[in-house]
């Protein structure tokens, strides 16, 4: 079972976990984002967040699907917010629910590396002299 | 061809709007390859990126990839969610 979603509002950690567990599973694992408070050095105010909704999640959809192909797993969930986020507030959330622990924690890892590879979603660094689209430019 | 396209992040800077009316010259239809050149003599700043990707469709497209009228297109700035 597959549970992909992008959204304006606050994430939270513990329904995420609810949602993944099933009775089939010995363990969750979870990966959850944090707003980190600094990036190079530099005072991080605040970071924003946009994305390419529909695409967004057709590419969630995709990896939680490739996920559950390549490990036997009971549950993917992949929620990411948008919008403005604080420091120490959560952009993303997955959730792996699975018999066995080592495909859960193999799957999660996978799942949020290839996220910050393909899925349609921005991050804007705010600090306090100027703002910065991460990654745009080499 | 007259397309209407969707700009996403750094994208949507340098377009000066989230949507953005493009002629790409050519006729009925045209490549990803042939309106990424139409893009990029519009706005020469989408050169300075590290990358960028067309979505047709809410699907990457490969340069060879034919763009019809009707067809969603979106501008993919480097990714970087998560």
């Amino acid at each position: 079972m597959i549970d992909v979603r992008v959204t304006n509002e606050a994430l939270n950690v513990q329904s995420c976990a609810d949602l993944a567990m099933t009775a089939a599973s010995g363990g969750v694992d979870m990966f959850i984002g944090t707003v980190r408070s600094e990036t190079k050095g530099k005072r991080v105010v605040q970071l924003e967040f946009e994305a390419y909704k529909g695409m967004a999640e057709n590419e969630m959809k995709k990896i939680a699907e490739y996920a559950m192909q390549k490990w036997t797993l009971n549950k993917v969930l992949i929620h990411h917010r948008i919008g403005v986020l604080q420091i120490k507030e959560i952009p993303v959330i997955i959730a792996v629910a699975a018999a066995h622990r080592a495909e859960a924690f193999d799957a999660c890892r996978y799942i949020i590396d290839t996220l910050k590879q393909t899925v349609p979603i921005w991050k804007k660094e705010i600090f306090e002299d100027g703002e910065v689209w991460v990654a745009a430019h080499p | 061809m007259k397309l209407k396209i969707l700009a996403f992040g750094i994208a949507k800077d340098i377009l000066g709007s989230p949507i953005k009316e493009i002629e790409t010259g050519e006729g009925a239809n045209t490549s990803v390859a042939g309106f990424k050149d139409a893009l990029e003599q519009q706005y020469p700043e989408l050169k300075k990126l590290s990358s960028y990707a067309i979505a047709v469709n809410n699907e990457y497209a490969a340069e060879d990839i034919m763009i019809n009228e009707n067809d969603e297109v979106a501008i993919i700035p480097p990714v970087s969610g998560g």
